[in-house]
């Protein structure tokens, strides 16, 4: 009889193991009907007092300093995940997160996909960096708007071309052929070089155009800011785009840049909170490149954190929004200090202004959260 | 489990089909037979059905990750049509997408990478299947080819970039191509090291299956080790090799991690083989995360749904063949 029952019950098993894995290999398949993650439980409408967080792999670092702070404070705990800024927004979207975070603002097209409108709140600043490996040279290379565009569309491509020559006068450049290193992963970095280039040279912004990825005319990809970096210190006479914050730490020579205004600019924290001092249109959604500041570095732009205009969705409860338009006014002010010591450009007075306008716009139930 | 006791007291005149015993002990005893082979067709269905479930699982797995690469694809098939498969332009700012210099990647690094392992994995296989098949060194040989599987395939990245993109660019120097040191050939070398266990262990197993006897008639007709080899060993076990390259080059065609750090990652066609190029693989890898238009994504989804066909087209090729030596 013992037996007897065994064998039932190994039946049993098997049967609820063929059910699972059926509802595994089906949820496999209508979870690529609904696009990415749709499938998942809804992780907002959840009472556990953790806030939650996805996006851009750049603010990791400060957010993890500033969410640790917080939580010192407040007891707030607020996981966020580096998933990337496309990734973090498709979050977002299917409202799995609390708020996204991204190195550009939302396109058109992620924008009409988005149940209700979103607003964005400038959170901090970065740069992109220009380093390159040329042995020989000590002093410091100055380049040009142009000289950018023509070494990254292949126009230009030996260091000692009269055109660099012309920017660094006194300077003995090499006859290296020039070798462009460039992020092969989509990214926010990218975004921002491409911002750039498509600003200031017609070329560039019909040949190529901007983007977190785009057709690179000339030279090799690497994965990271480290594939990049890494590129270039191996390759005599190679020239990559970098995370500021990542050039910093990691003392790699980069380039000054000229900028609107015609002077030639090191990319450093100063400079990039310079260059986001100016005026910023009420929904902050403004590149920084190419800025009219004097003293501003060219390459910079924010990164933003993007939450529901409207807080009461699903069945979020007005103590959630609140604490976390309490935790992202904490950012944008007391919450900026951390920013200096970890090569985070500190956010301008204009930009906290119109960051301070634009929280007191979310609602819950029609009605303003924050006094 | 008390049934072999039993089954011992039971004779031929037992069997309950012949005759009952109308005594209580003998019923008893006929009882218990039918019921324990009740017990036995059970258990034997229980282990039939499992085993077909497990196996139909496989099967529906395979099929649910077809389905959902060819649904989640639909968007860029609708939109890009066949033209994705022979367009040169990978242009996600333009949505032009272009999967040639992929696949074109894709196939030269895996089959160059798989032309420079055979010599060395039929080396290893048959001197450890024929020539030294016990003993220390050529123990320690066999963990070492089988720990080169092990590793993960990000180390062989940093070690390629680190180490053999210097020496390639060297190379190049020499050659006379453009110095870059990342490239096609590049990314080949390190994925011939990481496939030549996969080879080399199945091909000396199979070399260790050969018959003596076959050989040592050989040997008796005055044949000479390599003779042996040529015209005994290798005819008898090239089905298995061959499945073991076929293997390995599975394992080429999806590498990722290890190809991506050191292939160049651009989109434009490879010019020769020491360009840098990018496979289908390390696009999927590299863009995922920050594709941010529908189109781009499915775009990206497809050049999976086309990897797993290649990888598809090209074990029904490789079944092909095998059929055919063992069918000689």
């Amino acid at each position: 009889m013992k037996k007897n029952l065994l064998s039932f019950r190994s039946t049993l098993t098997v049967a609820a193991l063929f059910i699972a894995s059926m509802v595994t290999a089906l949820s496999l398949v209508s979870c690529g009907g609904g696009g990415s993650g749709a499938s998942g439980t809804d992780s907002t409408g959840s009472s556990d007092d953790a806030l939650l967080g996805a996006g851009s792999s750049f603010d990791y670092i400060l957010f993890s300093k500033q969410f640790s702070e917080y939580n010192k404070a407040n007891g707030l705990k607020v996981n966020y995940q580096s998933v990337g800024s496309g990734a973090g927004i498709s979050q977002l979207t299917n409202k799995t997160v609390d708020f996204g975070a991204s190195d550009a603002t939302m396109n058109g097209k992620q924008d009409s996909a988005l149940s209700s409108p979103a607003i964005h709140i400038p959170i901090t600043a970065g740069a992109v960096a220009l380093s390159y490996n040329l042995p020989d040279v000590k002093d410091t290379l100055n380049l040009t708007p142009d000289l950018i565009a023509g070494m990254f569309l292949g126009t230009i491509t030996k260091w000692n071309d009269p055109k660099i020559a012309a920017a660094n006068k006194g300077v003995k450049l090499p006859a290296t052929a020039i070798l462009i290193a460039h992020r092969s992963d989509g990214s926010g970095t990218t975004n921002i070089f491409t911002t750039y280039l498509a600003k200031v040279s017609a070329d560039w912004n019909t040949k190529v155009g901007k983007g977190s990825a785009v057709n690179w005319p000339t030279g090799i990809g690497g994965k990271g800011s480290e594939g990049v970096s890494g590129t270039v210190k191996q390759t005599p006479g190679a020239i990559g785009y970098v995370e500021m914050s990542y050039a910093i730490q990691n003392k790699i020579p980069f380039a000054r840049v000229q900028n609107k205004a015609g002077n030639f600019i090191t990319p450093t924290i100063a400079s990039v909170t310079a260059a986001a001092n100016v005026q910023i249109p009420p929904d902050s959604k403004v590149s920084l490149t190419n800025t009219d500041a004097p003293d501003g570095y060219p390459i910079s732009g924010f990164s933003w954190v993007i939450i529901y205009k409207e807080q009461k969705y699903n069945d979020r409860s007005l103590d959630r929004a609140t604490k976390l338009l309490k935790l992202l006014s904490w950012m944008i002010h007391d919450g900026q200090q951390y920013s200096g010591a970890l090569n985070y450009a500190p956010l301008s007075p204009a930009a906290v202004n119109v960051g301070d306008a634009i929280l007191k716009s979310a609602t819950y139930d029609g009605k303003p959260i924050l006094p | 489990m008390d049934t072999s006791v039993k089954n011992a007291g039971i004779t031929r005149s037992d069997l309950p089909l012949r005759v009952i015993h109308s005594t209580p002990e003998g019923i008893a005893k006929a009882k218990n037979r039918i019921r324990r082979s009740f017990r036995q067709i059970r258990t034997e269905n229980v282990f039939r059905q499992t085993l077909v479930i497990v196996g139909l699982l496989m099967v529906i797995l395979v099929l649910g990750i077809l389905l959902t690469l060819v649904v989640q694809s639909l968007p860029s098939l609708k939109t890009l049509g066949p033209k994705y498969l022979w367009g040169k332009v990978w242009d996600p700012v333009q949505d032009v997408y272009g999967a040639l210099p992929f696949l074109v990647g894709t196939l030269l690094s895996s089959f160059l990478a798989l032309i420079i392992s055979i010599p060395f994995s039929l080396a290893v296989a048959i001197w450890l299947g024929e020539y030294y098949p016990k003993g220390w060194l050529p123990n320690f040989l066999k963990n070492a080819v089988e720990l080169i599987a092990a590793v993960p395939s990000v180390i062989y990245g940093f070690w390629g970039l680190a180490v053999l993109v210097p020496i390639v660019r060297n190379l190049e120097i020499r050659l006379g191509v453009s110095p870059i040191g990342q490239g096609i050939f590049t990314s080949s070398l390190i994925l011939a090291i990481m496939i030549i266990p996969y080879a080399a262990s199945l091909g000396r197993s199979m070399i260790q299956l050969v018959p003596s006897q076959l050989k040592e008639a050989a040997f008796g007709l005055g044949a000479t080790r390599w003779e042996v080899i040529r015209s005994v060993v290798l005819p008898y076990t090239k089905s298995g090799l061959f499945a073991g390259i076929l293997l390995s080059l599975g394992r080429a065609l999806g590498e990722t991690m290890a190809v991506t750090m050191v292939i160049g990652n651009t989109s434009l066609m490879p010019k020769n083989i020491f360009a840098p190029g990018n496979t289908m693989a390390s696009v999927i890898a590299n863009e995922f995360t920050e594709a941010d238009k529908p189109v781009y994504v499915s775009a990206l989804i497809e050049l999976g749904l086309v990897l797993f066909l290649v990888t598809v087209v090209i074990n029904l090729i490789g079944k092909k063949i095998i059929d055919r030596f063992t069918h000689d």
